[in-house]
C-alpha cells in the first residue's frame, strides 16, 4: 500500500508517525517522572527543530521557488498548507472560547471563515492560477494597468497583513510564556527565531513544506482533547457527532440554573454595583476627593485600634492604586460599570439564535449575524497571504481541487469547535455552578492563577454562581486537557498545536508583506532591470527587517492588537474583492473605476472603524462623540459598507469612462479552458 | 470581443447558479435560524446543526461539484484553447 503514495505523501506519513511516537514517548517518561516543565520544552524544541529542518532543506536560490513554490505543489499538499496559513492562533484558541461565551451568534465565524472559500473556488483561484503570475497587484495591473493600482493594492495588502502577524507573534509570545514559561519578551522573539526558519532561506517553498508539517500537528492537537473528552462524557470518540445530546442537557441546565434564586440575587447585587459606579461617575471630580478622604478616615481608624498591619496595609494600597485624576477615573470606572453591567444581564442559552425579547431587537442581531458572516466570508476571499497559495498549484484544475481540499481541512476544525464549547459549558454548567468555592476542581484554581480565570464571591455565601465565574475565551480549548483528566503531555501538545497555527500564518503573512514589498514595489516599480539574485537578496533583507520590527512590536504587548484583527477581513475585502471579481467577470471594468472602488471601499472602512471605536480625530479634523452604528452594525463589519460602496464605485466609475485596452486580452487568457486539465 | 465563446457561458452559468445555492444557504436559511430550532436533528436543535455544521458540508458539496463540472467542461472544450 506504502508504494501507491507518492514520495511526498510517504515523507508526511513518517513525519506523522515520528510525531506521534514522539509524543506517546513523552507521555511514558512523564508517567515516570518527567516534570511537566521539560515536557514543555520538549515540544518547542522537537516541533520547531522539526520546521527548521524543513525550512533548511528547501532552500533555494530561484525567484519562482521563492515566491510561487515553483508552482510544484500539488492540490492536497497546498490545501493542507492553505488550512495551516489560514488558521491562526485566532482560530485555534479563540474560536472554542467565543463559542462558549456567545453560543449561536459566535456561529457566525464558522460560517463566514468556510464560506469565503466557496467564494475562492468559483470566483478567484483558478483565474488566478490560469494569470500565474506571484502576487495580487500582479494580477491587478495586468487586468487595469498602470503602476498606481499596484501601489494601492500594496498599502492595503501590507495594512490588512501587518496588523494580523503582530497578532501571531504576540500569540507566540502568549503560548511559550504559559506553557514552558518564558519570559513574554524572550517567547515573542523565539517565536521570531520559529518562524525566520521556516521563511528566510526558502520563501514559499520552505513555508509551503512547514505549513503542511504544521497543519498535521496542529489538527492532531486540537482534535485529541476533546476526543478524549467526548469520550469520557459519552462514551463515543467523536465529539461533532454526539454533542448534540450534550447540547440537550447543556439547555436543561440552563433552564435549571438561570432564574434560581440564588443567581438572580447575584444579577441584582452586579446591577447594583454598576449603578454605583454610574452615580460615582456623574458625581466626578468630588466622588474621587470623597472617596479618597473614605479610605484616609478607615486607615486612621484602622491604625488606632489594635488590627493587623497586613489590614492596614491592604487599605493604603487601594489608596495608593486610586484613579489620579478625574480623567482616569471616569476610564477605570466605566470600565468597571461594563463589566458589572454585563454580569448582571440574564446569561444567554447556548442554542438559542438571536436572543432577545423583541421582534427589532431580534432583527438587530440578525442583521449583525448576517453582516458579520458578509465581511468574514468577502474578507476571507480576499485576503492575500490566502490567495497567494492558489498560484502555487501545477495546473488550474488542481487549483479548484485545492480549494476543495482546503476547505476540507478547514472545516476538520471549524466542525469541532463548537464541540468543545458545547462539552466546556456542560462540565461548567454540572461540576461548577452551584459548588462550594473551596472544592472548585483544581483545573480552575491553576487558571486563575494565570488570570484567564476569574472567581468573586459577590454575595459571599461561599458558592460559586454562574455570574460570579468569568472564563477568558483562550482557556476553553487550552484548559479542556485538564478538564478531562489528562496527563500533562496532552496540554504540551495543544501548546505545540497552538504554536503551529500561529507559525505558519505568520509565516505567510510574512511572505505576503515581503513580496509585495520586494516584488511589487523595489522590483515592478522601481528597478525593472534588477538581477535575480539582487531581488532574492533584497527579498530575503525585507523578510527580516519586517519580521524583527513585527516582533518589536508585538513584544509592546499592545492591547488592542487582538481586536484589531477582526478588521483585517473587512479591510482586505473592501479593498480587493470588488476590484478582482469585477476585473474577472466583467469586462467593462475600468481602471479608474478600479482604482476609485479599491480607495472608496478601504477608506469607507477605516473611517468606520476608527470613528466607531475611537471616536474624533482632532488632527484630522473629525470631532465629536464616537459615530452611532449604521444599521446597528458593530466595527467588525464595518466592511459592509466597504465592501458594497466599493462595488457600486467602481461600476459607475468604470461605465463613464474608457474600457483599458489590455483588458479583452487578458480576459480572453483568462477565461480559456484549461489544456492541461488531467486533475490529480 | 463581443462573442462569448461556449466555454466560458457555462462556466458563468454554472457559477452563477452555485453562488445563488451560495447565498441562499449563507443568508436566508441563517436568517431563519430561530424558527428551524423548533425541529430536532441527531438531538441537535436544526437551526444550530445547520449553521454549526450542515451547511459547512453543502459548502464542500458546492465547491466539490464545481470542481468536477469544470474539469469535465475543461476537457470537452480543450481543442479550443489556443
Amino acid at each position: 500500500m506504502l508504494n501507491s503514495l507518492t514520495r511526498l505523501q510517504r515523507y508526511y506519513l513518517y513525519y506523522t508517525a515520528v510525531f506521534v511516537l514522539f509524543v506517546l514517548t513523552l507521555a511514558l517518561l512523564e508517567r515516570h517522572g518527567m516534570p511537566p516543565r521539560w515536557v514543555g520544552y520538549a515540544f518547542l524544541v522537537f516541533t520547531v527543530s522539526m520546521y527548521a529542518t524543513i525550512g533548511v532543506f528547501s532552500r533555494t536560490t530561484d525567484v519562482s521557488e521563492y515566491y510561487v513554490a515553483g508552482r510544484r505543489v500539488p492540490a492536497l499538499f497546498n490545501g493542507m498548507a492553505t488550512g495551516a496559513d489560514w488558521m491562526s492562533a485566532a482560530s485555534f484558541m479563540g474560536l472554542a472560547g467565543t463559542l462558549y461565551l456567545q453560543g449561536f451568534q459566535g456561529l457566525a465565524y464558522v460560517i463566514g471563515w468556510t464560506g469565503g472559500f466557496v467564494l475562492v473556488a468559483l470566483l478567484l483561484a483558478p483565474y488566478l492560477r490560469r494569470f500565474g503570475q506571484y502576487t495580487i497587484p500582479d494580477f491587478l495591473v495586468a487586468r487595469y494597468g498602470g503602476n498606481f493600482i499596484r501601489l494601492v493594492a500594496v498599502a492595503a495588502a501590507i495594512l490588512a497583513s501587518f496588523v494580523y502577524v503582530v497578532a501571531q507573534i504576540y500569540g507566540v509570545g502568549v503560548i511559550t510564556s504559559r506553557f514552558v514559561s518564558l519570559q513574554f519578551e524572550v517567547g515573542v522573539f523565539v517565536g521570531l527565531a520559529g518562524i525566520l526558519v521556516c521563511s528566510f532561506l526558502g520563501g514559499m517553498r520552505a513555508v509551503t513544506w512547514t505549513q503542511v508539517a504544521q497543519y498535521l500537528i496542529l489538527i492532531v492537537a486540537y482534535v485529541t482533547p476533546v476526543a478524549i473528552l467526548s469520550y469520557n462524557v459519552t462514551g463515543v470518540p467523536i465529539p461533532q457527532l454526539v454533542y448534540g445530546q450534550v447540547l440537550e442537557k447543556v439547555t436543561t441546565l440552563e433552564h435549571q440554573l438561570f432564574d434560581s434564586a440564588k443567581e438572580l440575587e447575584v444579577r441584582e447585587l452586579y446591577q447594583e454595583r454598576a449603578d454605583l459606579y454610574a452615580q460615582k461617575i456623574m458625581q466626578l471630580p468630588q466622588s474621587l476627593i470623597l472617596e479618597r478622604e473614605r479610605l484616609s478616615i478607615q486607615i486612621n481608624e484602622l491604625k488606632s485600634s489594635d488590627v493587623q498591619m497586613r489590614e492596614i496595609v491592604a487599605l493604603e494600597r487601594q489608596r495608593r492604586e486610586l484613579p489620579h485624576d478625574p480623567e482616569q477615573a471616569r476610564l477605570r470606572w466605566e470600565n468597571e460599570m461594563f463589566t458589572a453591567v454585563d454580569r448582571s444581564k440574564p446569561p444567554i442559552h447556548h442554542a438559542e439564535p438571536f436572543p432577545a425579547k423583541t421582534v427589532e431587537e431580534q432583527n438587530a442581531l440578525r442583521f449583525n449575524f448576517l453582516g458579520l458572516i458578509f465581511c468574514l466570508t468577502i474578507g476571507t476571499a480576499a485576503l492575500p497571504h490566502v490567495l497567494m497559495r492558489y498560484y502555487t498549484t501545477p495546473s488550474v484544475s488542481q487549483a479548484r481541487e485545492s480549494v476543495v481540499w482546503s476547505l476540507l481541512f478547514i472545516v476538520i476544525l471549524y466542525i469541532t469547535a463548537p464541540a468543545y464549547a458545547v462539552f466546556a459549558k456542560f462540565e461548567v454548567l454540572s461540576n461548577l455552578a452551584g459548588i462550594p468555592i473551596a472544592k472548585l476542581p483544581g483545573w480552575v484554581a491553576a487558571w486563575t492563577k494565570v488570570g484567564l480565570v476569574g472567581i468573586e464571591d459577590i454575595n459571599g455565601d461561599g458558592i460559586l454562581q454562574l455570574a460570579e465565574l468569568s472564563l477568558n475565551p483562550d482557556v476553553i480549548v487550552l484548559a479542556t486537557p485538564e478538564i478531562a483528566g489528562m496527563p500533562y503531555v496532552v496540554s504540551g501538545l495543544v501548546a505545540a498545536g497552538a504554536l503551529a497555527a500561529a507559525l505558519s500564518t505568520a509565516d505567510g503573512l510574512l511572505l505576503t508583506i515581503t513580496s509585495a514589498l520586494s516584488h511589487d514595489v523595489y522590483y515592478r516599480i522601481f528597478r525593472p532591470g534588477a538581477s535575480t539574485q539582487l531581488r532574492l537578496v533584497i527579498s530575503k533583507s525585507l523578510l527580516l527587517v519586517v519580521a524583527v520590527f513585527a516582533a518589536t512590536v508585538a513584544a509592546q504587548k499592545p492591547g488592542t492588537i487582538l481586536s484589531m484583527v477582526a478588521w483585517a477581513f473587512s479591510i482586505a475585502g473592501s479593498a480587493f474583492f470588488p476590484a478582482l471579481v469585477l476585473g474577472i467577470f466583467w469586462a467593462r471594468a475600468t481602471r479608474a473605476g478600479a482604482i476609485a472602488g479599491m480607495l472608496v471601499g478601504l477608506l469607507l472602512t477605516l473611517y468606520y472603524i476608527l470613528r466607531l471605536e475611537f471616536g474624533g480625530f482632532a488632527w484630522l479634523g473629525l470631532e465629536g462623540a464616537p459615530l452611532k452604528p449604521w444599521l446597528h452594525l458593530q466595527s467588525t463589519s464595518a466592511g459592509v459598507f466597504g465592501i458594497v460602496a466599493g462595488f457600486m464605485t467602481n461600476v459607475l466609475v468604470s461605465l463613464f469612462t474608457r474600457p483599458s485596452p489590455q483588458a479583452a486580452d487578458f480576459l480572453a487568457r483568462i477565461r480559456q479552458p484549461d489544456r492541461r486539465g488531467e486533475g490529480i | 470581443m463581443n462573442q462569448v465563446s461556449p466555454y466560458w457561458r457555462k462556466t458563468r452559468h454554472l457559477t452563477a447558479w452555485l453562488l445563488v445555492i451560495w447565498v441562499v444557504l449563507t443568508f436566508c436559511v441563517s436568517w431563519f435560524a430561530r424558527e428551524l430550532n423548533a425541529y430536532s436533528f441527531f438531538g441537535f436543535p436544526f437551526g444550530f446543526y445547520f449553521a454549526a455544521q450542515g451547511i459547512l458540508l453543502c459548502y464542500l458539496g458546492i465547491i466539490v461539484y464545481y470542481s468536477r463540472r469544470m474539469r469535465q467542461l475543461d476537457a470537452e472544450y480543450a481543442g479550443d484553447a489556443e
